[in-house]
């Protein structure tokens, strides 16, 4: 054996590509396209978080002025602004105040008698805001998602305010997303009741109430079968960010499923605080701006435990519970992109492909070995080793196979015995000029090298910048594409040279088969 | 052996080189009015959308599923067969409502027209309009992109005047087989920019190999040799190469357009005509182009 440090490579790589697909379905992963499964691209509704931060700003600040005895008009939120109307003119003690408990608030605007200041936040802060409210939303979903119980899960964030979700192999994907995307803000409220409800109707309630609705949908028909409102004090008095616990539990009376939640000690305290001072009186139990219950409280209730009451099926209990352990989303989400594969169209793409795939090798293997005979059987190996190789290296980067990757693998099958038809076709051309087999052989490969190259690499270069800039399955077919392109350099300028010269170079006289 | 080429032949591929412009230049053109007349028909991923595929157990009434989703005032709504008569695809086109209550409200219109008949939810793909517009750009900075890149990498290895040849021959493919696509109202997604990409990446392939021949028969030519024989030797020498590569490229994206899914049927559509058009300018215009960008700047 002349060419051992040749064949040696060639055994590598094969005996190399043979392992890294070894177990093949835990190698190579297939696309959700494929396998069936959800990719959902959510936007965080960033504003909103800045919305809140200002919010709580402002009821920070009054509580501030008071405990200061500043005297004050009003505080107040106006689109990104805190207004604040002093009664005297106690700017400054006010200004030194503000500067020393909130250095995120600049002061953008005064009024000439100096009562009416404005402030704004630092654009610093509130790309801050932003930033940690998408950050903070990608933690919360993973937390979900965890405990929905997918495996293999991907959460990301992407771009300034987006999070991209994929789940494999989910069966049921509303379920899911109503699980990613609800916000799951937990708030307690009292209610007015010194508003009746014609009060309601008319719209005539006191300026610090908000009314919000409790709405029960029919499970079958999907028909809202109540909506009801109800008057409620504007401030909260408890929210979900006291919450340590929440779990399913069935309620011995009527054997369904609540949801029970507990406090940690400060909410605990709280909870105590506000059962005590409103003995006799509904507590709101709110979930995103939507009322599930509204008990009335018969006592103190210091345990720092409460429940969710709310016609549940198990299944949206258990959801419920799980959205309230892993905690709400600092901002809403909204679904900018959804692509969902059901399992059973997944194999059918799957059948489909690997048919095509073979039918396309079949016919493209017999027509090099009619056209070419023993030289195209030779290329024909190179093809071959072509697909082990580009399955290997696929398995070697654990990359994920698409549909359009196995277009992306159809297609290379077809343009792979390119290289070694350029060379073919050279070798061809050396014969007729009269040259013996093996020199035309060497002249071949050496004279179709450099076609060989500049052909492949401005095929790799529109792959690059279609791995670069695609997105999904594009890139899946970019990275078949580029592999496949590498791959048959490979086979068709090292593999077939390497057999035509073991061929060949002893037997000088061998006629060549081309 | 086997010859589709013989060796020896002299096509005068350069004396026909007019009429091949003119060929080539009247579908560049049709292709362009077609396209600015018609216009694509843009899938949901560039123009937002939904689109919901259903499998039901015994083909429904595609009437009555209108008549029923026409119901829920989501817009233009298009409804037809895919595949099979079993299979139902369903196209909302861009709707300010939320994306999911969209999918949601149709799953409960089918659940209501048909009762007896049921049926699966295979596929559900949703693109918000501000989503679309980000990937239409994206796609097109790809190709942009990947044609600079050519450019340099053409300009670098043989001559700027090749690579202007080379991205105008590319030009015309793509044109051409977009206007394809809008004549034959087929749906532009991202995986047919994909396969756009593939058609430059391939048609230059192929004439860079034509390119090649030309450079290496400049530099070993002795004689003064007329360029145009020159060209046409090369043309002629490699064809049996271009050919016979186009064919099996062909062959396999045959089998996948014939046996592959559904889905990827546009797919391999855009290949097929990427591929009949780029072996064509790759033998007829390519090479043309550079040697009349040579007259030209002499003149």
């Amino acid at each position: 054996m002349k060419y051992k440090f040749r064949w040696a490579i060639i055994f590598i790589v094969v005996i190399g590509s043979l392992i890294s697909l070894y177990p093949i379905n835990e190698k190579i992963k297939l696309g959700l396209d494929l396998r069936g499964g959800m990719y959902v691209l959510l936007g965080v509704d960033v504003d909103k978080a800045v919305d809140a931060k200002l919010d709580t700003l402002v009821t920070q600040i009054k509580k501030d002025l008071r405990n200061e005895e500043i005297g004050f008009n009003f505080v107040k939120k106006e689109k990104d602004k805190i207004v604040i109307a002093l009664k005297d003119n106690s700017v400054d003690k006010m200004k030194k105040l503000l500067s020393k408990n909130y250095p995120i608030l600049k002061e953008s605007s005064i009024s000439e008698n100096e009562l009416l200041v404005e402030y704004q936040l630092d654009p610093k802060e509130v790309q801050k805001i932003k930033d940690y409210a998408v950050e903070q939303a990608a933690q919360v979903i993973r937390n979900r998602v965890d405990q929905f119980g997918v495996t293999e899960p991907i959460i990301q964030r992407q771009g300034e305010k987006n999070i991209l979700v994929q789940l494999p192999g989910i069966t049921d994907p509303d379920r899911a997303l109503k699980l990613i995307g609800k916000t799951a803000q937990l708030k307690f409220y009292l209610v007015d009741d010194t508003v009746t409800s014609s009060d309601i109707a008319s719209g005539n309630i006191p300026f610090d109430d908000i009314i919000l609705y409790k709405k029960v949908i029919d499970k079958r028909t999907g028909k809202v079968i109540e909506n009801t409102p109800f008057a409620l004090k504007r401030d909260a008095v408890l929210t979900g960010d006291y919450l340590v616990d929440a779990e399913v539990r069935i309620s011995s009376q009527f054997n369904e499923p609540y949801v029970l939640i507990k406090f940690d000690s400060a909410g605990a305290k709280l909870f105590g605080e506000i059962t005590k001072n409103n003995v006799g009186k509904r507590l709101a139990i709110v979930l995103d701006n939507n009322v599930y219950s509204a008990p009335v409280i018969r006592e103190a209730i210091m345990g720092g435990e409460a429940q969710i009451t709310g016609n549940f099926t198990m299944e949206e209990a258990k959801d419920l519970a799980i959205v309230l352990r892993a905690g709400s989303l600092p901002a809403p989400v909204k679904v900018l992109e959804n692509r969902t594969v059901g399992p059973s169209l997944g194999k059918d793409s799957i059948q489909k492909g690997i048919k095509a795939s073979l039918i396309g090798l079949i016919l493209v293997i017999g027509f090099m070995a009619v056209y070419y005979k023993f030289s195209g059987i030779i290329a024909d190996i190179a093809l071959l080793l072509n697909l082990v190789i580009i399955l290997g290296v696929m398995g070697m980067f654990k990359a994920t196979l698409t549909l359009p990757g196995i277009a992306g693998l159809i297609l290379t099958i077809g343009m792979s015995v390119d290289a070694n038809v350029l060379i073919f076709e050279r070798i061809r051309e050396e014969v007729r000029l009269g040259r013996t087999a093996l020199s035309a052989i060497e002249a071949g490969f050496e004279k179709a090298m450099s076609t060989i190259l500049d052909a492949n690499i401005t095929t790799l270069i529109a792959a690059v910048v279609l791995f670069q800039f695609g997105t999904g399955p594009v890139k899946g077919f970019a990275v078949t594409l580029s592999i496949g392109i590498l791959a048959s350099m490979f086979t068709a300028i090292f593999v077939s040279r390497t057999i035509f010269l073991q061929l060949y170079e002893t037997k000088k006289s061998r006629k060549l088969s081309i | 052996m086997f010859e589709i080429i013989k060796p020896g032949t002299k096509i005068d591929f350069m004396g026909k080189s007019k009429l091949f412009f003119i060929i080539s230049g009247l579908l560049v053109l049709l292709s362009i009015v077609i396209i600015f007349t018609k216009g694509f028909n843009l899938g949901i991923d560039f123009a937002g959308g939904t689109v919901i595929q259903v499998r039901f157990d015994s083909p429904p009434k595609l009437d009555l599923l209108r008549e029923n989703i026409k119901k829920l005032n989501l817009g233009d709504v298009v409804i037809q067969n895919f595949g099979d008569e079993r299979e139902v695809l369903i196209r909302v086109e861009k709707t300010n409502q939320d994306l999911n209550a969209v999918a949601n409200d149709i799953k409960k219109a089918l659940s209501g027209s048909f009762k007896g008949n049921k049926f699966i939810v295979e596929r559900v793909e949703q693109v918000g309009p501000q989503v679309g517009s980000e990937l239409q750009k994206k796609a097109t900075m790809a190709v942009i992109y990947a044609l600079i890149g050519i450019l340099i990498y053409v300009t670098v290895r043989f001559e700027f005047i090749f690579s202007l040849g080379a991205v105008l021959a590319l030009f015309h493919d793509v044109i051409i087989t977009l206007g394809a696509f809008s004549l034959a109202s087929k749906e532009i997604n991202l995986p047919i920019v994909a396969a756009v990409l593939t058609i430059v990446g391939y048609s230059l392939n192929d004439t860079i190999v034509v390119y090649d021949r030309i450079r290496e028969r400049m530099r070993n030519s002795t004689a003064k040799i007329n360029l145009i024989d020159l060209i046409n030797q090369s043309i002629n020498e490699t064809l049996s190469r271009t050919l016979l590569t186009s064919f099996t490229t062909f062959l396999a994206v045959l089998a996948l357009y014939l046996f592959g899914s559904e889905v990827i049927k546009n797919f391999s559509f855009a290949l097929l005509v990427g591929i009949i058009v780029g072996t064509y300018s790759s033998i007829g215009i390519a090479s043309a182009l550079v040697y009349s960008i040579k007259n030209i700047k002499k003149a």
